[in-house]
């Protein structure tokens, strides 16, 4: 584990852009508590001022300072130095899934893209605003996303099979389920979430609620249910014939 | 100038945190072409650390209260050095605003009656604070933010601006930047131009602000030719975590102590119960019994019979009170006090009203704080001081500049309450983006503005990258946080503070000799370059206006006079201008005369 017993910490940061780099090695001395982009802060001030990170809070609010540590998605913000052996040198790369503009900082426009797509709440008419914690607590789970894009990174759809067209990723599920399950919400998406937000693409690997830091239950809370409305909605044969007869839809 | 990229608008927000997007929202609204130019990515801004929530007079929580005790509550936090019509346009127009977002997607705490949950903060008579747990900025910019795309304003990220355009009568003309990506120079013409820009917090070493907190726009205001007020009056919030150093300044918000917390001393005093100041006496819990019977009230939803705990005094009185005891010798150990929370509510009760308070401390500090205290210390906050605004339309001295949120001065006198930012951003950006659209409506065009102003401004820009020799910008700017840090900060004096300045000299001859390394594509060293230039004029600003200020009143602390002088100093603002030679001036105004009405409501 590493301690901060005068110790040093050797980081291998990827310096370069979208046509290519290299990890370049720096080495920093280690203060108790230190966090990763303490120790990316630390390259910059001590060795290379002009390396691009992104960050804003450094208490895991805000979701800026997102990079893959050994290979792992995190923000740094909140992954401390002692999680990390001893002599170990510690990987930085940016995200995998956005195109990188400089060292660790990539191009995440494409989400911002999809969240511009995603209308507002729609409020019952005449609604007096009246509502329990208990029926607020299941989208404050929701809102409590900070678009990190930690999830849009992980999810095989967009990561590996680069079908950014066809799905929205699970940001942006979780943010329509926060809509849709709003308790003064009258509006209703689950068509646009079947055939442009391009739910049936996940399959339910849970790579994105493993990775979220802000433990949002993502695969089970947003996206089941969400997928499950649709299916009682285009394929349970009972309530097809049901809206055939009465004409609802 | 077809040389740079040029946007046209007819309203430029430069800054999209809570009070840039409200502008910018209501200039849309309004019909003006609007543009939202931000350092970072949209929803990132300060706004977002915002935790402890939005105080309005919504009277949910508690149907007693009014505007009118909000805005009494305001002044007196404030030590009646507010501009009484901010506050009073504040206090009125702060629960509309609040119900808005609402209309739009927040989905703040419940009370058991299913309305909006509003909870106690220091100086606030009423449960006031309307509130997602801990974490209302994040709920409040992403409201506005998904508001703000389908309102069909141009967002520009990860843009800064360095300098207002001006044409030959003194009107705004447009603002030049960079774009941060590429480095390459960018001109945002507009009718009106709204900064909203936020703080100035990067000036001190201790601080729970991030590496936006640059003073951009207390800056871009100034050499504009604005002036700033009250610049003397940076707020140290009381408890920030002191241990590990590496979150050293990270901010525990109020709404621990607004919950139950309570501060101690090593010896396990609740030494706040000795820190009542004489405007306070009376209002507030003489024994921990008392203090304990209003928790248990407020934590079970009734009206309490007990005043409130002491903990909850003012942030001024509670930072100076955390000083005083680590100055004594009854600190913990790592140099702040305990905030205990865990012998007072349940480890539930913890995660579920202080769920990132909780994480914060678990993963950065290896403290659970459900079990254990926590170690807290004063931090760099917020900056009441700010540009100079007319309180109905937010426009600044300068024709077409508005300004909004906290790079807005007068609404928080010598100290803001807790929650009182939140709904200054959103009451003054819908102003500010209402008037920037209704003055962008008057004008024909967009005011043209001298080509060679854009050149030796672009010319100063790229300077750094000129020289063969030179200091690393860090540096300058760790030097600048510490200095400000140990003569500007919570407790002042003549001396440190005329040294102060003499510091501040010999950091501007450093400054203008930094050198960068690498080119301007994504280059953080070359930003900081640029933004020491900001920093300095405005730490300036704080320190001149602190040493005229012969007096202590909320969050300005004179060892050297300790008293607060009512007489002469509490009639006073201070205001800043830069003069033609370049040379930061401070001078004292009277206050505005406050109407017989709102006299009345402040005597009661």
């Amino acid at each position: 584990m590493i301690e901060a017993t005068n110790q040093q910490v050797t980081l291998e940061i990827f310096r370069g852009d979208d046509d290519g780099g290299e990890m370049t090695e720096y080495t920093v001395e280690v203060q108790e508590g230190m966090v990763v982009l303490d120790a990316v802060h630390a390259v910059q001030a001590q060795h290379a001022p002009e390396m691009a990170c992104r960050w804003n809070c450094k208490a895991g609010k805000c979701g800026s300072c997102s990079a893959e540590v050994n290979g792992h998605p995190k923000l740094m913000c909140m992954d401390r130095l002692d999680n990390y052996e001893a002599g170990e040198t510690i990987s930085v790369r940016p995200l995998k899934t956005f195109p990188v503009i400089k060292d660790l900082v990539c191009d995440v426009s494409w989400n911002f893209e999809q969240n511009s797509r995603i209308g507002q709440l729609q409020p019952r008419q005449g609604t007096d605003w009246l509502f329990t914690q208990r029926e607020a607590d299941r989208v404050q789970e929701f809102r409590k996303c900070i678009e990190c894009f930690l999830c849009q990174n992980v999810c095989h759809v967009l990561r590996d099979h680069d079908r950014k067209d066809d799905f929205v990723g699970p940001r942006f599920l979780v943010r329509l389920a926060s809509l849709e399950m709003h308790p003064l919400d009258d509006g209703d998406r689950l068509d646009e979430i079947k055939d442009e937000y391009g739910i049936g693409y996940c399959n339910i690997t849970k790579c994105c609620t493993e990775v979220c830091p802000e433990s949002i239950t993502i695969t089970d809370n947003a996206i089941i249910p969400l997928k499950e409305r649709i299916v009682d909605r285009h394929y349970d044969p009972v309530a097809w014939i049901w809206r055939k007869l009465t004409g609802q839809k | 100038m077809d040389k740079y990229e040029t946007h046209e608008h007819d309203v430029v927000v430069i800054g999209a945190g809570g009070a840039g997007l409200r502008a910018a929202i209501e200039a849309s609204a309004a019909g003006a072409k609007t543009a939202l130019v931000c350092k970072s990515l949209l929803g990132k801004a300060h706004t977002v650390m915002a935790e402890g929530g939005v105080a309005a007079a919504l009277a949910s929580a508690d149907n007693r209260d009014s505007w009118q005790t909000h805005f009494r509550d305001t002044m007196k936090g404030g030590k009646y050095l507010n501009q009484y019509r901010m506050a009073e346009l504040h206090a009125q127009e702060a629960p509309e605003r609040v119900r808005e977002l609402q209309e739009w997607g927040a989905v703040f705490d419940r009370t058991h009656r299913g309305g909006l949950n509003q909870r106690n903060f220091g100086g606030h008579t009423y449960p006031r604070l309307a509130h997602v747990g801990d974490r209302t900025g994040l709920e409040m910019i992403r409201t506005l933010q998904d508001q703000g795309v389908h309102q069909g304003i141009d967002v520009f990220m990860e843009a800064t601006v360095r300098h207002i355009l001006k044409d030959d009568d003194g009107h705004v003309a447009g603002a030049l930047g960079y774009w941060r990506e590429s480095g390459r120079f960018v001109i945002f013409r507009g009718k009106s131009i709204v900064l909203a820009t936020g703080g100035i917090g990067r000036c001190w070493d201790i601080t729970s602000n991030s590496w936006e907190y640059t003073a951009d726009g207390h800056a871009l205001a100034l050499w504009a030719g604005g002036e700033l007020i009250d610049s003397e009056f940076v707020q140290f919030h009381p408890t920030g975590m002191v241990w590990p150093p590496s979150v050293k300044g990270t901010l525990i918000t109020e709404g621990v102590r607004g919950e139950g917390g309570v501060l101690k001393n090593s010896e396990q005093e609740r030494f706040m119960f000795d820190n009542i100041p004489e405007m306070f006496q009376g209002e507030y819990a003489e024994t921990e019994e008392e203090a304990t019977r209003w928790v248990e009230a407020v934590v079970s939803d009734q009206r309490p019979d007990a005043r409130r705990p002491p903990e909850l005094l003012t942030r001024d009185v509670v930072a100076r009170a955390i000083r005083r005891e680590v100055r004594a010798g009854r600190g913990s150990p790592h140099g702040g006090v305990f905030l205990d929370i865990a012998s007072k509510r349940s480890p539930e009760a913890i995660k579920r009203k202080l769920p990132s308070m909780y994480h914060q401390f678990k993963e950065l500090a290896n403290v659970d704080i459900t079990a254990q205290p926590m170690e807290v210390g004063p931090t760099c906050h917020y900056t009441m001081g700010g540009v100079r605004v007319d309180a109905d339309s937010q426009e600044t001295g300068v024709p077409g500049l508005f300004a909004a949120g906290e790079v807005a001065g007068g609404m928080h006198g010598a100290n803001r309450l807790g929650g009182n930012s939140l709904s200054d951003l959103i009451v003054f950006g819908k102003r500010a983006g209402e008037f920037a659209a209704q003055h962008a409506a008057e004008r024909s065009a967009a005011s043209s503005f001298d080509d060679n102003e854009v050149e030796q401004q672009a010319e100063k820009m790229l300077a750094p990258f000129g020289r063969e020799q030179g200091e690393n910008p860090y540096t300058v700017h760790n030097d600048l946080r510490n200095m400000m840090q140990e003569k500007v900060g919570i407790v002042r004096t003549e001396d440190d503070l005329v040294s102060a300045l003499e510091d501040i000299g010999r950091l501007r001859e450093r400054a203008a000799t930094v050198k960068i390394g690498g080119n301007i594509g994504f280059n953080p060293g070359w930003h900081l370059a640029l933004d020491l230039e900001n920093m300095l004029d405005i730490s300036e600003a704080v320190t001149r206006s602190a040493l005229l200020r012969e007096e202590s009143r909320g969050a300005h602390t004179r060892e050297d006079f300790p008293e607060t002088d009512d007489e002469t100093w509490g009639q006073q603002n201070l205001v800043t201008t830069r003069e033609e030679s370049g040379e930061i001036a401070v001078r004292a105004e009277p206050l505005p005369e406050m109407p017989d009405e709102l006299k009345e409501l402040i005597k009661e």
